[in-house]
C-alpha cells in the first residue's frame, strides 16, 4: 500500500482532479479536510481524475487528497442480511444514528458491525488443506439463514488451529501453517466479479410461484431478466411477490436513483412480509441497498456494484440469490452524468459509448456456477427499465433488451383492466424453455413443453381472431372460432390473472401450473367433441362444474381436488350433448 | 476571510466570468462583483482549480469587464431563515422585495440542502382536501407528496394552482398549511395576479414568496428554488410547520439550467439540456416528504408549461420519472369553457391509495374513483366512434356511457374559482348522483354493498325510513 499525498488541482460538481499522486485506476482516495470519499476514474497526464461520492460544495484546490491503495471493495461476513445500505455500503440507520434525519457529509460507516459477537461453528478441522471459497465453519447470521464463512480469496494452505466460540468478525477463527490468519469478514472490490470454478449452463428454472411468469414466461436460475415500468402497472408487487415466492434463498433489492417515498415504502413494507416457507419475516433472508434520485450521483453508480458483489458473495455460500436492480435506467444516467463531466464524447442520446459494455458486464455477473467450494450457486438478476416517455427505443432499453433473456413486459393497459399481473402475454419473452425443458420433462411431466405451446399458440390464435371480432361482432364467428375465444379467455382468466393478495392463489407450484394448463386444454377437447355431437356452444361452457373448476383454485387443497373437477366437467358437457 | 479582491478577469461567457490566479476558492463560494461604476452583481463558483476559476453571475455579465474586482466571501450561498420569512416577500436572490426589512437570522441555511436519509422518511399518508373535485376525487393528494401540474401556455394552471393553495385541508384537523411560493421567471402581470390573489384572501400573512420575473436575472433562477425549498425546511423541520411549496414555472427554471450548460460548453443531453438535469431536478423535488420523528410536511405543487404540450418534452419527462404523479391540464376541456380543465385520464397520483380509504376519506372512494374513471374512458372512446357511425348506432350501454361522458365534464370537473367542495359530501356524493345516469348493472367496478349503502335511490330510500 503506498501511502502518497496529494492535492486538489480543480473541482468541478462531483469531479475533481488531484496532483501530486499517482494511484491505480478505480483506487480509493480520501479528498479534503473532510476525508471525502472517491474514486480515480482517468488518469490524465499528472492528473488523477476522481469522482467524490459526496457534496463537493465548499472544497478548495489545494487541499489533500490521500490515497487508500484499494478500490472501492464492500465488507462481506455475518451482518449482511436484513441490512440497509447506501450505494456505498454505508448502513442507513447507522447514518441517521450519527447524523439525523439529513445525509451530510464525511462520515464513515463501516457496512458491517465490527463489534457485535457471532457463535462460530467451526467445520473444518486442524490438519485440513484448505483454499480461497472453501467453507471453515458457519454463523447462524438469522433465524432462516445459516452464514458459512469462506476462506477468503488467494489464501490456501493447512490449518494450524481452528476454534468454535463466540468471536467478533475481526478475530481470527482460523490460523493457517503459514501464519495466515483467518477472520469471518473479508472483503472484495465491487467491481471485479468474484471468482468460480465453472458456470452452467441455465437448465434449472426459478420457480416463483407465479403462473404466467413460470409457465409462459421462465426464469432460469442465473438468468437475467428485464421489466420495462411504466407508470402504474404494479411493478411493485410483481417485484414483492418475487422476492418473496421464488425459490431463492437470499433476496438482494438495490433501489438506485429512485424516489425518497417510493424507496421508504418499499423499506416500511419489506420487513413486514413474511417468509411464507418459514413463517419468519423476510428481511432475515434480504440485503436493501437504497440510494434514492438526490442522493450523490457517483453512489448511485456504484450502487449496483455494491449489490451484485453481496449477490456474488452469498452465491458463494452455495445459495441461490435473487437480485433485483430498480431501476438500472437511473444508474445509466448516472454514468451519463459523470462521463459528460469527464468531457468524454458521447454516444446515443449523450450517454457514454461504453454504456451498452457496463450493461453487458453487469448481466454477466448472474449465472449459476460451480462455487470454490464445489457447491451449486447461483444469482438471477432482474433488472428494472423506465423508458422515458415509455418509448422502448431508446440507449438503455435496447442494450437490456439485447443482453437479457427474459422481458417481461409490463403493461399499464392490463393493470388499467385489473388484470394482475399484468404482463403482457403477447410483447413478453422467454429465451429459457429450450434449455429448461429437459427439466420439466424430467420433474413436472413428460409433455410439459407441448402443452405450454398449446396455451401459448392459444393466446396467439385469439389476439388475431379478436381483430376479427373488433370489426364484425363474435356472433359472426363460426362456432369453432367462438369456442376457441372461450377457451383463451379461459386462459386469461382463470390461468394467467393471479391474486397477488389472495392466500391461496398467490402462489401456485410447477405441479399445479401444469394440471390448471391441463384443465384448460381438456376444456377445450371435450368441448370440441360435444360441439361436433351437437351441442350448444353456450350449454358447454356453462356447466356447473366448469365455474367450480375456475372458482376452486382460490380453496385450500386445490391441487388434491383439480383431477376429480375436470373429470366431472367433463361429464358434464359430454351430457349437454345428449340433452340435445 | 481575507477580503483580497480580483482583477484577474480573463474571459467572459454569457452568464459566466473566468478569473486566472486566484487564492484557493472553494467550489461553490459566493462572489462579489464590484463593477467600474461601482454598482455590485453576486455570483457563485462553478469551477475552481489552481489556474482558474468559473463563476456564474447572477444578474448577467452585462458591464463587466476586465477592471472588474472580484471579491471571494468565503461561504457557500445561505438563506437567513427565521419564523419571520412567513408574510415576506423576497426576491430570486433572498432580498427584501416588499420595502420590509431584512430577515433577523435564526439561522444561517446552506440552500443545497443535505437528502433526507431514506431510511428517516415516514410514509405520505394524510389526506389533503384540496376543494377540486377532480383532483380530490381521481388523484388525491396526500401530505409530503410531490405533485406537479403539467400545463401549457394559455392555461389557466395558475388559477388552479392559487385555488390549491387556498383551500388545501387536512380533513379532521385544524393544522393549516403554510405557502411557500417561488416564481421563476413569470411575467410582471402574473405575479401581480398571485400577489393580488393571494392579499385578496389573505393568504399572504401565511405564505413566504421567493419572486424572480421574466425581466430578472434568467440564472438566477437557478438558485430560487433552492432558497425556497430552504425556507420551506426550516419552517417544517424546525417549526412543525405544514409547507405547501408552489413553484412556476420549472420551465424556466430548466432553459437556465440549459443556458449555464451551454456557456460552459458541456456535451448536451436530450434536446440540449444538460445530461445532469435529472439529477438535478431530483435535488429539488426530493426536498418533499416527511421525516421520523418532526412534525411538519413538505408538500410540492411545482407547475411546469410543457412546450409544445408535449408531455415527452425532457423537462415533462424526467418530472414524471421523480413525482409522484402529476395533474395534467387540457387545452381541449379548456376550450370547452370548462374550469378547472383537468384531464383526469393522463393524470395520476401514486401516493392516492396511501392516503384514501376508511377513515381518511371514504371506504367507497376507490371504487368510486376507479368507475368514474372507466366509464369517463369510455365515454370518451365512444365520442370518436359517434363522429364516425352517428349516436344510433350505440346500444343502451354505450348511450349511457356517452351522455355520462358529458355530464361529467359539465358538472363534475367544472366547478367555480370559489368552491370548495368537501370530499364526501361534496364530491363523492356528488360522483354517485352523476353515476346514478347509468344503469347499476354497467357499474362493474362498484360493489354491490357500495352501491346499497351510496346509490341516490338506496340513498333516499334509508333517509326515508
Amino acid at each position: 500500500m503506498s501511502e502518497e499525498n496529494g492535492v486538489i488541482y480543480r473541482i468541478s460538481g462531483p469531479v475533481v482532479t488531484a496532483i501530486g499522486i499517482s494511484p491505480r485506476m478505480y483506487e480509493v482516495v480520501r479528498v479534503g479536510h473532510e476525508g471525502l470519499m472517491g474514486e480515480v476514474i482517468e488518469l490524465h497526464g499528472e492528473q488523477s481524475v476522481i469522482q467524490v461520492y459526496e457534496e463537493t460544495s465548499g472544497i478548495k484546490p489545494g487541499e489533500p487528497v490521500v490515497r487508500t491503495g484499494q478500490t472501492l471493495s464492500v465488507q462481506l461476513g455475518p451482518g449482511l442480511l436484513t441490512q440497509i445500505y447506501d450505494g456505498i455500503q454505508r448502513p442507513l440507520p447507522k447514518l441517521e444514528e450519527t447524523m439525523g434525519v439529513f445525509i451530510t457529509r464525511g462520515v464513515d460507516a463501516d457496512g458491517l458491525d465490527l463489534e457485535k459477537k457471532w457463535d462460530f461453528n467451526a467445520t473444518a478441522k486442524k490438519g485440513d488443506e484448505v483454499s480461497s471459497g472453501q467453507v471453515i465453519g458457519t454463523v447462524q447470521e438469522t433465524e432462516t439463514i445459516e452464514h458459512r464463512v469462506m476462506v477468503p480469496p488467494n489464501v490456501s494452505g493447512k490449518v494450524k488451529s481452528i476454534k468454535s466460540g463466540t468471536f467478533n468478525i475481526t478475530q481470527p477463527v482460523c490460523t493457517l501453517d503459514d501464519g495466515t490468519e483467518i477472520a469471518m469478514m473479508q472483503e472484495w472490490p465491487v467491481r471485479s466479479p468474484r471468482p468460480f470454478v465453472q458456470k452452467y449452463a441455465p437448465d434449472v428454472p426459478l420457480i416463483t410461484g407465479q403462473r404466467i411468469l413460470d409457465f409462459l414466461f421462465p426464469l432460469a436460475k442465473g438468468g437475467t431478466a428485464g421489466i420495462p415500468g411504466p407508470f402504474g402497472s404494479g411493478k411493485t408487487v410483481t417485484q414483492q411477490q418475487l422476492a418473496k415466492w421464488s425459490d431463492a434463498q437470499i433476496v438482494v433489492y438495490i433501489g438506485c436513483g429512485e424516489r425518497g417515498n417510493e424507496m421508504t415504502e418499499v423499506l416500511d413494507e419489506f420487513p413486514h412480509l413474511i417468509d411464507p416457507n418459514t413463517n419468519k419475516p423476510l428481511m432475515n433472508r434480504t440485503v436493501m441497498i437504497a440510494n434514492t434520485s438526490n442522493m450523490p450521483v457517483a453512489a448511485r453508480e456504484a450502487s449496483v456494484y455494491t449489490g451484485i458483489t453481496i449477490a456474488e458473495y452469498f452465491r458463494d455460500m452455495g445459495y441461490n440469490v435473487a437480485l433485483m436492480a430498480d431501476s438500472t435506467s437511473r444508474w445509466a444516467e448516472a454514468m451519463r452524468e459523470i462521463s459528460s463531466r469527464l468531457e468524454e464524447m458521447p454516444g446515443e442520446e449523450g450517454y457514454p459509448a461504453y454504456l451498452s459494455s457496463r450493461l453487458a458486464e453487469f448481466y454477466e455477473r448472474a449465472g449459476r456456477v460451480r462455487t470454490l467450494a464445489g457447491d451449486d450457486g447461483s444469482v438471477s438478476v432482474i433488472g428494472a427499465v423506465s423508458p422515458p416517455g415509455g418509448d422502448i427505443s431508446e440507449p438503455v432499453s435496447q442494450g437490456t433488451l439485447r443482453i437479457v433473456k427474459v422481458f417481461w413486459g409490463l403493461d399499464a393497459g392490463l393493470a388499467r383492466q385489473r388484470h394482475f399481473p399484468a404482463i403482457n402475454w403477447l410483447s413478453s419473452y422467454s429465451l429459457y424453455p429450450q434449455a429448461l425443458d429437459q427439466w420439466y420433462r424430467d420433474n413436472i411431466a413428460s409433455d410439459f413443453p407441448e402443452v405450454r405451446t398449446d396455451i401459448s399458440t392459444l393466446l396467439q390464435v385469439e389476439a388475431e381472431l379478436q381483430e376479427i371480432v373488433q370489426l364484425v361482432g363474435s356472433d359472426a364467428l363460426p362456432v369453432d372460432q367462438q369456442l376457441t375465444l372461450e377457451v383463451a379467455r379461459m386462459i386469461r382468466e382463470f390461468f394467467l390473472q393471479q391474486n397477488a393478495f389472495h392466500d391461496v392463489d398467490t402462489f401456485s407450484d410447477l405441479d399445479l401450473q401444469y394440471h390448471m394448463a391441463r384443465a384448460i386444454l381438456s376444456f377445450q377437447e371435450e368441448a370440441k367433441k360435444a360441439i361436433a355431437g351437437g351441442a350448444q356452444l353456450e350449454d358447454v361452457v356453462n356447466v356447473p362444474a366448469r365455474t367450480d373448476l375456475m372458482r376452486g383454485r382460490f380453496e385450500k387443497g386445490y391441487d388434491k381436488r383439480i383431477g376429480e373437477l375436470v373429470t366431472e366437467m367433463g361429464q358434464q358437457i359430454a351430457a349437454s350433448m345428449e340433452a340435445n | 476571510m481575507s477580503g483580497k479582491e480580483y482583477r484577474t478577469i480573463t474571459d467572459v461567457k454569457g452568464p459566466l466570468v473566468f478569473l486566472n490566479k486566484t487564492e484557493p476558492v472553494s467550489f461553490g463560494e459566493i462572489v462579489q462583483l464590484r463593477l467600474s461604476d461601482g454598482s455590485m452583481k453576486n455570483g457563485q463558483v462553478l469551477d475552481t482549480s489552481d489556474d482558474q476559476v468559473i463563476v456564474q453571475v447572477f444578474e448577467g455579465t452585462s458591464s463587466v469587464d476586465r477592471q472588474t474586482g472580484v471579491k471571494f466571501l468565503g461561504d457557500v450561498f445561505k438563506l437567513p431563515v427565521s419564523k419571520g420569512l412567513i408574510g415576506r416577500i423576497l426576491d430570486g436572490a433572498g432580498r427584501p422585495r416588499d420595502g420590509g426589512p431584512e430577515i433577523v437570522a435564526d439561522e444561517m441555511a446552506d440552500i443545497i440542502g443535505a437528502a433526507i436519509n431514506p431510511y428517516s422518511r415516514q410514509s405520505p399518508e394524510s389526506f389533503i382536501q384540496t376543494g377540486i373535485s377532480a383532483i380530490d376525487a381521481c388523484t388525491s393528494l396526500v401530505r409530503g407528496q410531490k405533485l406537479p401540474i403539467f400545463s401549457a401556455s394559455g392555461l389557466p394552471h395558475n388559477d388552479i394552482a392559487l385555488q390549491i393553495a387556498r383551500q388545501a385541508k387536512l380533513v379532521g384537523s385544524d393544522d393549516d398549511f403554510v405557502v411557500v411560493f417561488c416564481a421563476m421567471g413569470i411575467t410582471a402581470e402574473e405575479y401581480n395576479f398571485f400577489v393580488h390573489d393571494l392579499e385578496r384572501t389573505g393568504a399572504l400573512e401565511n405564505a413566504a414568496l421567493f419572486v424572480n420575473l421574466a425581466d430578472d436575472p434568467a440564472v438566477e433562477r437557478l438558485i430560487t428554488p433552492r432558497l425556497a425549498l430552504t425556507a420551506a425546511e426550516y419552517l417544517a423541520f424546525e417549526h412543525d410547520y405544514h409547507v405547501l411549496v408552489i413553484y412556476t414555472d420549472m420551465t424556466n427554471y430548466c432553459e437556465s439550467l440549459r443556458q449555464i450548460g451551454a456557456a460552459r460548453e458541456e456535451v448536451p443531453g436530450r434536446r440540449g439540456y444538460p445530461g445532469y438535469m435529472y439529477t438535478d431536478l431530483a435535488m429539488l423535488y426530493e426536498r418533499a416528504g416527511l421525516v421520523k420523528g418532526k412534525k411538519g410536511s413538505i408538500t410540492q405543487f411545482p407547475i411546469l408549461t410543457m412546450p409544445g404540450d408535449d408531455i415527452t418534452h425532457p423537462i415533462p419527462d424526467l418530472s414524471g420519472y421523480i413525482t409522484e404523479g402529476q395533474i395534467v391540464i387540457s387545452r381541449e376541456l379548456h376550450q370547452k369553457g370548462i374550469y378547472p380543465p383537468i384531464n383526469v385520464l393522463p393524470s395520476l397520483s401514486r401516493l392516492m391509495n396511501a392516503g384514501i380509504g376508511p377513515g381518511k376519506t371514504r371506504e367507497d372512494h376507490k371504487s368510486v374513483s376507479d368507475q368514474l374513471y372507466a366509464a369517463y374512458a369510455q365515454g370518451r372512446e365512444l365520442r370518436g366512434l359517434v363522429a364516425i357511425v352517428g349516436e344510433d348506432a350505440l346500444n343502451e350501454r354505450d348511450l349511457q356511457l356517452l351522455k355520462f361522458s358529458d355530464i361529467f365534464e359539465d358538472q363534475f370537473l367544472r366547478q367555480s374559482r370559489d368552491e370548495d367542495r368537501s370530499i364526501n359530501e361534496g364530491t363523492l356524493d356528488l360522483a354517485w348522483d352523476l353515476l346514478s345516469n347509468i344503469d347499476t348493472k354497467y357499474l362493474v367496478r362498484l360493489d354491490q354493498k357500495w352501491i346499497d349503502k351510496y346509490h341516490p335511490t338506496d340513498r333516499k330510500d334509508s333517509e326515508e325510513e
